[in-house]
């Protein structure tokens, strides 16, 4: 990595604070970075600045200078050169910072000025907190309780607007609701790239719309209504379901792709109600794919498995493993890891392949890529398998080698992890050739064909690393508890090392990670607790010939073979 | 330790006989066999409840039969037992309650975690929770003991309204300021 050029630092001051800022930074950054609050609702630091919702006003101040000898004007009181303050109020969002720049936020004009616009806010919003999807994470509730006047002098009676139109299949409008502060429009324009939505009429009779013919159904459109400050946009899978106050936030990882975008997951009592993303400007921004968001619904799906069965009947982990233990013995082991296993997991699959001298496959996954926020390989973890050892070339998209090898009777049995073999290429005939010792989550094909099957847990209910296509190493936490019946995946597998007359590991994160640092030369350094929440950039160039799949996204461009980019 | 003798004081003829303890005492209870009784007949006979007194807490409906909930949850969220747990649902849009949208899917108050403490009738904002004069709940299980929504909505039945918050909001749509 070569490091940033030393940006352009510029002194401001507000509030009496000082501070140095890069050039171009506008008011609310800078006073974000001194702990100073400037209320706003168009203004979003990953869009294009509008300025029309007029809650970020400030009163702003330029140092005097003489203006035929351009010499500083001192204050004979204080001693320091004069302000200039300018007599009307500006707003933050759209003012960059400049050398000596002095800004006031908490005059008595500035608190008149968003007790106004505050008071024009609410004029015809309805008094709809009690049903409204928003409220706890509404900023016109935050800034009523501030600037709000607690009463109405409207005596008019309110707009009536539509309260439930569909934008598109996931996102419902309450137009009552809308501020208009556009940033729905500009994310859809300047990040998802499908300029679906603007504002009709004027006055009080603007709405917002999707263009004639056109609706929002892009794979990005719930970001509008994480970034909507009102609750005018809101997801139709989430609608009414929980109030967000009683939801736990869990830092976690979207496994979709092997973009890796930083995700929060909103449970309530081991019952997860959304997914929404987390700021990483380094990977997603602010930003996820709707189809990411859905994922949750596998923790509850009915084809759930929830039971150990050795040969068909009903068993422990300690059966299992008693009863992998006999196909081992027999030899002739053939191991498929996933790249949807954490790294954790992914070190003990090797540690259980040296521990057999089986070979390893993978399953490669890759999908068409849309240059945002989900890449060609959809698998999250490709990269951990490389770093932690467990594949030195990339996976092959079927497992054809491992095919020819059952048939040709090399291979009895198969230890299945997390990978469905059937959809991996893998025919009826073969599966029934070979003994299967399945763990994952849910039924398919080869759970069906398993002899052993150690139900395994889901993303949300583990904790554990992911590396995506960066190099970047980012830690997920446990959102909810396991399933009665199901196993914890490094449980499972320190029981299979076990089995295979291995050294048992202990199953969880802090003593693998000890041994993690001190066998995988790229993680030598660090423990699952020092990881970072927006993760650690490793260094990638061992693997960088390699031909990924990966073509640009957001954050990442491939280096190498940009022919095969969106494969 | 030291004895102190006591002095038994000889009883007199009177005190002997008994009778002045005797009628001392029937005198009291003559007193109360005459005076107007204090107990009563329960649980034929009930007393009156004063205004304002916290009973069981029930759900009620507006004037013209509206259930007045949103699932809102602050109910929910303010009880300090946790004995409140709210299902949140969609009202379809073919009901002719479609424009107040939310209304609870499942509402079941936990009596045995009740304390009657008023907070879930303080805080809600749509005036649908009171804690009423009824003052008895009694079961033979612990299921018996939660109160799910039909049984809240009968024990709270109706009570007057001062805003037909919704109604209004119904004629705004259908006549007012239509955009």
């Amino acid at each position: 990595m070569i490091a940033p050029a030393q940006p352009d630092l510029v002194t401001v001051n507000i509030d009496g604070k000082e501070i140095a800022v890069p050039r171009g930074t506008n008011v609310i950054e800078a006073a974000r970075l001194v702990a100073i609050d400037v209320p706003h609702y168009c203004y979003h630091p990953k869009l294009s600045v509008v300025g029309n919702c007029r809650m970020c006003l400030i009163e702003m101040g330029l140092p005097a200078v003489d203006p035929a000898t351009k010499a500083p004007i001192m204050d004979p009181a204080s001693g320091k050169q004069k302000i200039n303050w300018m007599p009307r109020p500006q707003i933050g969002c759209a003012t960059n910072v400049s050398p000596g720049l002095h800004v006031r936020t908490t005059t008595p004009q500035i608190k008149d000025c968003r007790e106004g616009v505050m008071e024009f806010l609410l004029i015809n919003h309805p008094l709809d907190c009690p049903i409204c999807d928003q409220a706890g994470e509404c900023k016109l509730q935050e800034q009523a309780t501030q600037y709000g006047r607690g009463y109405s002098r409207f005596v008019e009676q309110k707009n009536v607007k539509p309260k439930r139109t569909p934008l598109g299949p996931r996102v419902m409008l309450d137009d009552e609701r809308c501020i208009l502060c556009s940033r729905c429009i500009r994310f859809c324009k300047e990040v998802a790239k499908d300029d679906v939505l603007g504002f009709i009429d004027r006055g009080s009779f603007s709405t917002l719309t999707c263009y004639p013919g056109k609706q929002l159904e892009n794979n990005y459109s719930l970001n509008t209504v994480d970034i909507c400050p009102v609750g005018a946009l809101t997801s139709t899978d989430f609608r009414f379901k929980m109030r967000v106050w009683f939801l736990k936030q869990t830092n976690s990882i979207d496994t979709e792709s092997s973009v890796g975008a930083n995700t929060v997951v909103w449970s309530r009592e081991g019952v997860i109600y959304r997914i929404t993303p987390r700021r990483n400007d380094a990977v997603n921004d602010t930003w996820m794919a709707d189809s990411g968001r859905l994922l949750y619904k596998q923790v509850a799906a009915p084809d759930r498995l929830s039971a150990i069965t050795v040969q068909g009947a009903a068993g422990t982990l300690a059966s299992a493993a008693a009863a992998a233990s006999t196909l081992f013995q027999a030899g002739a082991v053939a191991v498929v890891g996933s790249g949807r296993s954490t790294v954790e997991e992914q070190f003990l699959t090797k540690q259980l392949a040296a521990t057999l001298g089986a070979r390893v496959s993978l399953v490669s996954r890759v999908g068409q890529g849309d240059k945002i926020l989900i890449s060609a390989d959809r698998n999250p973890n490709l990269r951990g398998a490389l770093v932690t050892g467990l594949i030195d070339t990339l996976p092959s998209a079927q497992l054809a080698a491992l095919g020819a090898a059952i048939e040709a009777g090399q291979v009895k049995t198969v230890v299945a992890i997390g990978e469905d073999l059937a959809a991996a290429g893998l025919t009826a005939a073969q599966l029934a050739k070979v003994s299967i010792v399945y763990l994952g989550t849910h039924a398919n094909a080869t759970s069906v064909a398993a002899k052993i099957v150690v139900p395994t847990l889901t993303v949300f209910e583990k904790a554990g690393t992911f590396i995506n296509q960066q190099f970047r190493i980012q830690k997920f936490a446990r959102a909810v508890p396991g399933p009665a019946g199901a196993s914890d995946d490094l449980a499972a597998l320190s029981a299979l090392i076990a089995a295979a007359g291995g050294a048992a590991i202990a199953a969880d994160l802090p003593a693998i990670w000890a041994q993690l640092a001190a066998e995988v030369p790229a993680l030598a350094t660090m423990t699952y607790r020092n990881i970072p929440d927006t993760g650690l950039l490793l260094d990638g160039t061992p693997w960088s010939a390699l031909p990924f799949v990966e073509g640009e996204t957001l954050h990442y461009k491939p280096a190498a073979a940009p022919a095969l980019a969106t494969a | 330790m030291a004895v102190i003798p006591v002095d038994r004081k000889p009883l007199s003829f009177a005190e002997r006989t008994y009778m002045p303890q005797i009628l001392s005492g029937m005198k009291i209870t003559f007193k109360h066999l005459m005076a107007p009784k204090v107990t009563m007949e329960y649980p034929e006979e009930r007393p009156a409840i004063p205004a304002g007194y916290r009973g069981v807490p029930t759900l009620v409906k507006d004037p013209n039969g509206r259930e007045k909930c949103v699932s809102c949850q602050l109910c929910e969220f303010v009880c300090p037992p946790k004995a409140i747990r709210i299902t949140p649902g969609e009202i379809p849009p073919d009901a002719p309650t479609r424009h107040v949208e939310k209304a609870p899917q499942a509402f079941d108050i936990d009596m045995l975690r009740c304390i009657y403490c008023g907070l879930c009738q303080e805080v809600c904002p749509e005036e649908a929770i009171f804690l009423q004069q009824q003052y008895t709940m009694t079961g033979y299980s612990r299921e018996e003991m939660v109160n799910h929504k039909d049984r809240l909505y009968e024990l709270g039945g109706t009570l007057p309204d001062e805003h037909y918050k919704w109604d209004k909001k119904k004629a705004a749509e259908e006549h007012g300021n239509a955009h």
